[in-house]
């Protein structure tokens, strides 16, 4: 680490000399207001929602301490929830594995110098940049059951028209579609970034060892990658599971509960019903999933990644 | 196309090609067929929205669908102005995601800058902190953000909407990682001169830091321009309502107009779409950063 000045030796009383003190005053003011805000509005906060999950509260009448009841509830008694574990699951299966393999292969394709790079880039980035709601809103439309542009080109060639979100066999593949498409272009940058980053000496070695096009990609390409496809696997899964402005404004979480999600719950329980308690539980629930997946990640991580320089 | 593509940008591809000029041409053939139909698989629902964002409501449900409405109408954009309150809608968003910007930009490079530059006792256990916090997913603090915006009394105003989204934690790890690549000799130069610590940060490290501060700039606005949940959670009146959450509920009032619906999510998506032509390069490298984050 780079250090400004000298650093002052500490006084022979134990306390500091002015030039350490002044840097120590200097850096906790640097630090001041992102520190109390993420103490407001972050650190306290978190262990507040696990405070409230003890409650059963309504916002109306006193809050009224019951222990852990709140989470017995959730994890034996209530349907819903399990319905949105298992949806949340399914999201989360549906999206990671085929948005990891669509970009990887676009990532690939533009690897593969051609031309225009710039602008497929941009191309695919664009539904990255758009709003979920903005997106949302586009794919109702194009689901429409009667005068959507995907059922007009299903019946086109033929085939039956879909009642993609008024069905609940339909809707939650509607939303893993629009999810992946919406996705595409982030996580395929992450992955042209990864492939640019491997030497390039390794791929002439092989080719003039005679490997072909499919054992360079097989043997320097995809172990070269797998700390950037991991990455990929791990954003994408937090992310999934925190899906929630695209399900809730293409279905609203329906029919039925079919594409209630994790989230959803949440703001339903918390701000429809005002079950503050019972949200809060729900919450702490998500944050041990996300928790668990980020320390899985660290386990697998040193198990499985080829690092080339550690 | 493809025979002028065999000059490559890259020595292993010129190799390659000269070692097999067939399999290069197959693998260019493929690659430009991904990007063609990626391409297009991109754009479509865009192409479509635009096209029946200018579709009478007749034309909007004519059977097989147009792509090019004739005659366009312009006026449907008119409408959806007249039927909700957008520019007030849009000036919000413009608030809030400007305000956010520039106070996340001012927080994070003041963090940034104790944890690269200065010495202190506990430096090193709050930024462990600060990478904690990276975890924490936002919707497990809405509940307590909630109760304390409607404690004070702020549901319903600009600071719910843009204070507890002005401090992130990311910012302050790009940023820092940015000050630390910077050579410190010419601050130290500074110091033996004087400068204080806040005219090194000003004079010198920022200035020096323009493409990582205009990259957390457009993250910045980009999140803030598409946020929903929070604003949706604490704003209850018509007027504080920003395009996400507006956008929202005119979907509610207006199910079927598929042509109004489309021309409000059209001018909802312009403004950050013309950011991002502008910046893309910002864009394409705060993806890449947050990338290179998992090595």
């Amino acid at each position: 680490m780079a250090t400004i000045a000298e650093r002052p030796s500490v006084t022979r009383r134990g306390g500091f000399s002015p030039l350490r003190r002044q840097e120590t005053i200097a850096g906790y003011l640097f630090l001041l207001p992102n520190i109390v805000g993420f103490l407001v509005f972050s650190s306290i906060p978190v262990l507040a929602t696990f405070s409230i999950s003890l409650l059963d509260w309504d916002l109306i009448r006193a809050p009224r301490f019951v222990g852990l009841d709140n989470y017995i509830k959730l994890l034996t008694a209530d349907a819903v929830f399990r319905k949105v574990l298992v949806n949340t699951a399914y999201f989360v299966v549906g999206t990671v594995p085929a948005g990891i393999f669509l970009s990887l292969m676009l990532a690939l394709a533009m690897n593969a110098n051609v031309r225009g790079i710039a602008i497929f880039r941009a191309i695919f980035f664009i539904p990255v940049i758009s709003a979920s709601v903005a997106v949302a809103m586009m794919w109702r439309w194009l689901y429409n059951t009667d005068f959507g542009l995907i059922n007009l080109a299903l019946t086109g060639i033929g085939l039956p028209a879909v009642p993609w979100l008024s069905s609940t066999a339909w809707a939650m593949p509607a939303v893993i579609m629009m999810a992946i498409w919406k996705n595409l272009g982030y996580n395929m940058v992450i992955f042209l970034a990864g492939l640019q980053g491997i030497p390039a000496h390794l791929h002439e070695a092989a080719a003039i060892d005679g490997a072909n096009t499919f054992q360079r990609f097989r043997h320097i390409t995809l172990p070269m990658l797998a700390p950037t496809t991991f990455f990929v696997m791990v954003i994408s899964m937090i992310g999934s599971f925190q899906v929630f402005d695209l399900a809730f404004v293409l279905t609203k979480g329906g029919p039925g509960d079919a594409t209630n999600t994790m989230v959803m719950y949440i703001y339903n329980q918390a701000f429809q019903f005002f079950h503050m308690g019972y949200a809060a539980s729900i919450a702490w629930v998500l944050f041990a999933i996300i928790f668990l997946i980020t320390l899985g990640q660290h386990q697998l991580q040193k198990r499985w990644v080829h690092y080339e320089h550690e | 196309m493809a025979a002028s593509v065999d000059v490559g940008r890259r020595a292993d591809a010129a190799a390659a090609a000269r070692s097999s000029r067939l399999g290069r041409r197959i693998q260019l053939v493929a690659a430009y067929t991904a990007l063609g139909i990626g391409s297009l698989w991109a754009l479509f629902p865009f192409l479509w929205m635009i096209s029946t964002s200018l579709k009478s409501d007749s034309q909007v449900l004519i059977y097989p669908p147009v792509w090019i409405p004739n005659p366009p109408v312009w006026s449907n954009y008119a409408e959806v102005v007249r039927l909700v309150p957008f520019a007030r809608f849009l000036m919000n968003t413009i608030i809030v995601s400007v305000t956010v910007t520039i106070l996340e930009l001012i927080t994070s490079s003041f963090a940034a800058y104790a944890f690269a530059r200065l010495r202190f006792p506990g430096r090193d256990k709050l930024f462990l902190l600060y990478l904690g916090t990276l975890m924490i997913p936002g919707q497990v603090t809405i509940i307590p953000n909630f109760l304390l915006m409607s404690w004070l009394g702020w549901v319903d105003t600009y600071a719910a909407l843009i204070i507890p989204a002005a401090f992130s934690a990311f910012g302050t790890f790009l940023l820092r990682q940015f000050f630390l690549s910077i050579p410190p000799e010419l601050e130290q130069a500074a110091r033996m001169d004087g400068a204080s610590y806040f005219q090194t940060y000003r004079h010198i490290i920022l200035p020096l830091s323009g493409p990582a501060l205009a990259t957390l700039a457009v993250f910045a606005f980009m999140t803030q321009w598409n946020a929903f949940l929070w604003p949706l959670i604490v704003t209850n009146k018509e007027v504080m309502r920003t395009l996400t959450v507006g956008i929202r509920y005119f979907g509610d009032d207006a199910p079927g107009q598929f042509n109004y619906l489309m021309a409000g999510t059209v001018m909802s998506i312009i403004p950050i779409l013309l950011v991002f032509l502008f910046l893309q390069r910002y864009f394409v490298r705060g993806v890449a950063l947050t990338g290179m984050g998992g090595r």
